[in-house]
């Protein structure tokens, strides 16, 4: 597995968001699958020369969405759990992406026939392929 | 414990001549924090510092470090304190690892280890001659020195003052080190602020000799805020926003950041009737930069802020 998290300061997305958001979207895109280990807080605190208690939000926020479970003892595992409300709290999120990017595509005078298209093409490149994992560890 | 403050002043204030230099100072350090004091040149840090450690007399108003009066310090709490100045006293005749021995038998909690630790971690040759070292060889020694004697709280005068980029990042990584005990405390004063946000988790700003925040980073960093408004035409003029810090205005664009947005402040910009309203998020560093720049009315932040929602 050759999944590194890449900081940077100075950034608007907060650092914490920062681990949250690789950490999911490795996930999503099956460079980390359920069982595989992460760092411990200390020991990726250390790594990226961060104040461990960031790393401690991000991977609660990460354990409260259900994608990492902490066992104590033993290390920090993707789990990758939907929880019930998941779908409910991601609409939640979704909703001012999606205002955001219509204000957008409107002020850059792109047609919704455009945007539809452009959206499908986008969806089609972000798909992970099934099977794709074990071309992944080639 | 958790709420335990280590540093804790009231109404803290130092005049030279008519020139107050630190005003009415309410700061508190939790045990534990890793504590970024942030401000201006000339906004008054140092001499806090000072005062904190006894070194300068208030004015006005007190303080206690580690549950003591600041006015009353003993010899017992000034050795659970490590303190990092600019200019650490250093003798140039001496080697490194006889500057090592000649401080230990002051320290009893001095541990060999830690200072072994980190004179290697700024790749500091033990025999080197203490006046043929770079500047951040230096800075290096000088945090060994202050760091072997095992401090409770750790008060660093801008350490990373006038240091390169790979000697920054070994005093980020000796910092990060430090919190592998979760009673220890670090204070410490910078104008780098890609470093508080990597190592630092609480945050205080001192502003023309005024304490103008003292919270968690994340909590400063969330209470200011962009909003950018697009209009079909020139935007129209702003009315009285509350918090309001800064305004551009562009051709078609207006983008203002604000502290404490919320509902009021959302409603006073859609009455402006902007074809859409957008916040940005913001990076630490423009977000200071937008507080202390502010031109209209002064606001402080605090753990308890009205965060936007």
């Amino acid at each position: 597995m050759n999944f590194n998290i890449v900081i940077s300061t100075g950034s608007s997305t907060p650092i914490y968001k920062q681990i949250t958001d690789q950490v999911k979207r490795a996930v999503v895109s099956g460079q980390l699958t359920v069982a595989d280990p992460l760092p411990s807080v200390r020991a990726l605190a250390e790594s990226l020369v961060l104040n461990p208690n960031t790393v401690a939000r991000a991977y609660a926020d990460l354990a409260r969405e259900g994608i990492i479970e902490t066992r104590p003892g033993r290390g920090v595992f993707i789990i990758h759990k939907r929880k019930v409300f998941a779908r409910e709290e991601g609409w939640r999120r979704l909703e001012p992406l999606l205002e955001a990017l219509l204000g957008e595509a409107m002020a850059l005078d792109f047609t919704p026939e455009e945007l539809k298209a452009a959206l499908d093409q986008k969806l089609s490149e972000w798909q992970p392929p099934a099977g794709d994992k074990s071309k992944e560890s080639q | 414990m958790k709420h335990e403050l280590v540093i804790q002043t009231r109404g803290l204030t130092r005049y030279y001549g008519a020139r107050a230099v630190v005003q009415d100072l309410h700061l508190e350090v939790p045990r534990g924090s890793v504590f970024a004091f942030l401000g201006r040149n000339g906004s008054g840090k140092t001499t806090t510092i000072r005062m904190l450690l006894g070194l300068v007399s208030p004015t006005r108003g007190g303080g206690s470090l580690l549950g003591c009066d600041i006015r009353a310090l003993t010899p017992a709490i000034r050795a659970r304190v490590g303190y990092l100045t600019e200019e650490h006293q250093l003798y140039g005749w001496m080697k490194v690892r006889e500057m090592g021995a000649f401080q230990a038998p002051f320290y009893p909690r001095w541990q060999e280890k830690i200072f072994q630790g980190v004179i290697g971690h700024f790749g500091l040759k033990p025999e080197a001659k203490v006046k043929e070292l770079s500047r951040g060889q230096r800075a290096g020694l000088s945090l060994a020195l202050t760091l072997a004697p095992d401090p409770e709280l750790l008060i660093l005068d801008d350490p990373a003052l006038g240091l390169d980029p790979v000697a920054r990042r070994s005093l980020v990584e000796s910092m990060i080190y430090l919190t592998r005990r979760a009673d220890r405390t670090i204070f410490f004063s910078s104008h780098n602020l890609a470093d508080v946000e990597r190592v630092a988790d609480h945050m205080a700003v001192l502003d023309f000799s005024v304490l103008r925040a003292c919270c968690p980073l994340e909590t400063f960093r969330s209470s200011v805020q962009e909003v950018q408004l697009r209009f079909a035409g020139p935007p129209p003029a702003l009315p009285a926003i509350p918090g309001l810090l800064q305004a551009f205005r562009t051709e078609r664009e207006l983008r203002v950041t604000c502290i404490h947005y919320n509902g009021e402040t959302e409603r006073a910009l859609r009455q402006l009737s902007p074809l859409s309203l957008e916040i940005l998020p913001m990076g630490l560093e423009d977000a200071f930069i937008s507080y202390l720049g502010e031109r209209g009315e002064k606001s402080f932040i605090l753990a308890d802020a009205e965060v936007a929602s």
